[in-house]
């Protein structure tokens, strides 16, 4: 256990003394004594920056199961180090802007922070360990900590609702990915991801490798909301807006981001994760951005923002894991994809934050999210409007603000893909294009949206419930914080490059980095009159063209049917998945016993004889068979007799003495097969239980008592034919075919000299196989107590 | 059981009931006893003693054969079972595994050369917990409205 290690699982150790504080220091808010720890951890891994920059890493590990080769190995490298200054860094901000945010009295601090300090470890923990096995244990836990998040106000409907829809779809995508871990370690034999990276080589040709990396897409693309699982984010957004700003929107739906850079010197190389991966990214990115323009809430704008962003970066990894295909081009030519999805990444961070917690502001202040009862706000909110303005121009990609960079750089990507020639993409790569491109737009468009409906326009009192104001400095640091980054990494974009992003890439695509050891990512804010340029005025224009007249062609939404859309499909499939497998097991689980003795005796018949079948068991032989004699045929007829008027019997007490026969014919056959204890026993436990018979046939209901004769059922005789047919086979096969020599010699040799009796039954009985007799006679007492306690404690009816 | 209270003069019954009840007795102690010689044991020796007493039950009623035997059927079950596990244990002692037997012939007044074999105990064991446990079922279904 190192301090590495300490720093990852401190947040789990500082969780459990919330509760404490919280009771103990009603007075502060708990919010305040949890702030120190992100600070702390923050300063902490800054620390580590030096050390990637110089192209070094840090490991360390414990021992967790070393025999099954998971251990808890913490390592920083430049990817993880950038997430996790990210995941502290917002999180510091999160916290602080949470303390004013939730009110000291009404809510469950106690319950927040600790799911909050959960979040933050296994955050932590996803994007700091090198073994597959423990970032998936992480994996899971930020799943889980998200759901109690969610619900965090859960006597609400749609915050269990949103809870529970979050929560199936990623541990959908949690088990399928560790699915694609295993096959991982069965093709390497390995967990650790490093180990692995040096074994693609081997390992690009296994049948496994496909599966693999199609499962651990699963878990990427449900845990960053990719089309169609994007589904539960929007839903998220009945969890508290901290929440909301930290988890889903900056740190993680970016797990799944994470995840898939950190696989990228796995599967790279092969044509499919290029595919899958920007595909589904740059469809997500239209498709979000299309669905942000018709929503009315403003966390619901967000929510489809930051699929569609989400997409945007995801659909950049993709396309800088092209990066790898191309041996005779310049290499930075292509690493600039990698290089956009980064920065993207920070600057998607820190407007969003910015943007949710602007949103929380409005939300606190007026009472509602709902854009067509706001307007006007910008007098009463001045600084929340310019924070919001500088967020929202972010996100459209407009300079002076860092979006615009990073959206110069994915049109560069994009544009670099339709001048491809591996895979044949000289025609579907201008459908990257026109996606890209009209997403662009639509982003543009929900971006004004956001801010302009919100701050200004008519301002209508009469639909709000409280009355606007500023909010309190408390509450506004944070996002001036991330507003001010915004602005920050526009003019200084190179101040990120060098420490961050460089070793982030180094680590995402390692194959490619130059001579000197560094990526050549001078981001510069001028590129000459290029496409890129070309399109984003493009952009700004039809973008304004069309916020300016949403209200005309807003009608394209209702063109849409709501049956087709994805929430429907899942809210059905859950109800039709309910109602059949009730129905199933409605049908099958009915009730009667006489249902399950025929599956388990149709079971019976069905294995034993498919097996006898297969494996062409049955054999006939009468060797060793001895022979015949009258007064067995007697017996036996006498046995067949009594057993077919026991099942034809009208009566049930024919049925009882008919039975009772059958028992005294098999006393005989003991009888004439010297066994006289058996005989002895038989025919007075015979006696025992026809008069046991008789008294229940004396106390049977009136009602019931009409004699009737037993039904006739084709099923019931097919199954009795069957087991009985079976169970003969077995028997004559089983005889046939003696494997070795029975041990019955021992006994007739030893049972006077080492037992002292002659009585070879009674001998073995009572001392070779005592030990049985033991628990018999246990069990007969255990029946006796039975029937004793069943007549004599029944509860008496009108005690009932 | 039968609860129509026809008077029934039972004196054949009864009477040939206080002999026979001896003989069966005497005869469950002899398969007892000679069980580990000749067919018997303490199974069927336990039976045949209750059933001794179910005849008494049904030449009498519950209430005389309880006055008459005043045992708890449930206390011989259990003691029974208790001299089983006492048998297996008293083993340990001899660090011989649990439920190992020995015997011995010895020489005794009046009944001369006998084996006498700790497998014997183990099926007085056996003897109780099958009187008690026949006589329990009986007596409480008999018992019962």
């Amino acid at each position: 256990m190192t301090l590495l290690h300490l720093a990852i699982l401190f947040p789990f150790l500082f969780a459990i003394f919330i509760p404490f504080l919280y009771k103990y220091f009603r007075n502060i808010h708990t919010g305040w004594f949890v702030l120190i720890l992100p600070i702390a951890l923050f300063t902490y891994f800054s620390q580590f920056i030096k050390t990637t920059m110089s192209g070094k890493t840090v490991i360390e590990t414990m021992n967790w199961i070393p025999s099954l080769g998971i251990n808890f190995t913490a390592y920083i490298d430049g990817l993880s180090l950038l997430f996790a200054l990210l995941i502290t860094g917002i999180g510091s901000l999160v916290i602080l802007y949470s303390i004013y945010y939730l009110s000291k009295e009404k809510e469950k601090l106690n319950h927040f922070y600790v799911y909050l300090l959960l979040f933050m470890g296994a955050m932590l923990g996803v994007v700091l360990s090198d073994n597959l096995i423990v970032l998936y244990t992480f994996w899971e836990l930020t799943s889980l900590s998200s759901f109690l998040l969610i619900g965090y106000w859960y006597t609400r409907e749609k915050s269990r609702y949103g809870a529970q829809k979050s929560m199936l779809i990623t541990i959908f995508g949690g088990l399928a990915m560790l699915g694609g871990f295993i096959m991982l370690y069965m093709m390497t034999g390995s967990y650790s991801v490093r180990e692995i990276i040096t074994a693609v080589a081997e390992i690009s040709t296994d049948g496994l490798f496909v599966p693999a990396l199609i499962f651990i897409l699963l878990g990427a693309f449900t845990k960053s909301a990719q089309f169609p699982f994007y589904i539960w984010l929007p839903d998220a957004m009945e969890a508290p807006t901290p929440v909301s700003a930290y988890l889903h929107s900056a740190t993680m739906v970016k797990a799944g981001i994470y995840l898939v850079a950190r696989l990228s010197p796995v599967f790279a190389i092969s044509p499919e994760w290029f595919w899958l991966v920007s595909l589904f990214g740059i469809f997500t990115m239209f498709w979000g951005s299309f669905n942000a323009v018709k929503q009315t809430d403003l966390k619901a704008i967000l929510a489809f923002s930051t699929v569609s962003q989400l997409g945007m970066i995801m659909s950049l990894l993709g396309i800088g894991a092209a990066a790898l295909h191309i041996d005779s081009m310049n290499d930075s030519y292509f690493t600039i994809a990698t290089l956009a999805a980064i920065f993207h990444l920070i600057n998607h961070a820190t407007f969003k934050g910015s943007l949710f917690m602007v949103a929380g502001i409005v939300d606190h202040e007026t009472g509602t999210r709902d854009i067509r009862k706001l307007g006007g706000l910008m007098s009463f909110m001045p600084i929340t409007f310019t924070i919001s303005i500088i967020g929202a121009f972010s996100m459209a990609g407009l300079p002076p603000f860092n979006g615009f960079l990073s959206k110069e750089m994915f049109f560069t990507g994009v544009l670099r893909v339709a001048e491809m020639n591996i895979f044949n993409l000289e025609t579907l790569g201008i459908l990257f294009l026109i996606f890209a491109w009209v997403g662009s737009i639509f982003t543009f468009i929900y971006s004004m949206v956001l801010v302009f409906k919100t701050f200004t326009g008519k301002y209508q009192p009469e639909k709000l419930e409280k009355k606007p104001h500023e909010a309190p400095i408390g509450m506004l640091i944070s996002p001036i914080i991330l507003a001010s980054l915004v602005i920050i990494f526009f003019f200084f974009p190179n101040i990120l490059s060098l420490s961050i992003i460089d070793p982030a890439m180094q680590s995402i695509i390692p194959s490619l980095i130059g001579e000197n050891g560094y990526f050549d990512i001078e981001i510069s804010h001028w590129h000459g009159w290029s496409p890129e340029l070309f399109m984003t005025i493009g952009v700004v224009i039809i973008g304004t063209i069309g916020f300016l007249s949403l209200a005309k062609w807003r009608k394209i939404y209702n063109l849409h049917p709501k049956k087709l859309t994805l929430n429907k499909a899942y809210d059905t499939s859950l109800i039709a998945l309910d109602r059949s497998s009730s129905r199933f097991t409605k049908f099958y689980m009915t009730g009667f016993i006489r249902d399950y003795l025929i599956y388990i005796f149709a079971f019976f018949i069905i294995i034993l004889g498919t097996t006898i079948i297969i494996k062409d068991a049955f054999s006939f032989s009468l060797k060793g068979a001895a022979p015949i004699g009258l007064y067995e045929v007697i017996l036996a007829a006498v046995m067949a007799i009594g057993t077919i008027t026991t099942i034809f019997a009208k009566s049930r007490l024919t049925a009882i003495i008919a039975l009772g026969s059958v028992g005294y014919s098999l006393a005989l056959f003991f009888v004439l097969f010297r066994a006289p204890d058996l005989a002895l026993t038989q025919l007075i436990v015979e006696t025992v239980s026809v008069a046991l018979y008789l008294l229940c046939f004396y106390f049977l209901p009136e009602l019931k008592k009409k004699d009737k004769k037993v039904s006739f059922k084709l099923t019931n005789f097919i199954i009795a034919l069957g087991v009985g047919t079976i169970v003969t086979l077995i028997a004559l096969s089983a005889n046939s075919e003696r494997a070795s020599q029975t041990i019955s010699a021992f006994f007739i040799e030893n049972s006077y000299t080492l037992a002292g009796g002659k009585n070879m039954v009674n001998v073995i009985l009572v001392d070779f196989r005592g030990f049985d007799t033991l628990f018999e006679i246990t069990v007969l007492g255990i029946a006796a107590l039975g029937i004793y306690s069943m007549i004599k404690l029944r509860v008496k009816e009108e005690e009932k | 059981m039968n609860k129509k209270n026809i008077k029934v003069n039972d004196l054949i019954f009864q009477t040939v009931t206080k002999i026979v009840v001896f003989i069966i007795i005497l005869y469950s102690l002899h398969l007892f006893f000679s069980g580990h010689y000749t067919p018997g044991g303490g199974f069927v020796g336990g039976l045949m003693t209750s059933s001794a007493l179910v005849l008494l039950l049904l030449a009498y009623d519950v209430k005389t054969v309880k006055n008459i035997l005043p045992f708890n059927y449930i206390n011989i079950a259990a003691s029974g079972l208790l001299i089983a596990v006492l048998t297996g244990l008293g083993s340990l002692f001899f660090k011989v595994p649990f439920l190992t037997h020995s015997f011995k012939y010895v020489d005794l007044p009046l009944l001369g050369e006998t084996s006498l074999a700790t497998a014997v105990l183990f099926d007085l064991a056996v003897y109780l917990v099958v009187i008690g446990v026949t006589m329990t079922i009986i007596q409480t279904i008999g018992e019962t409205e």
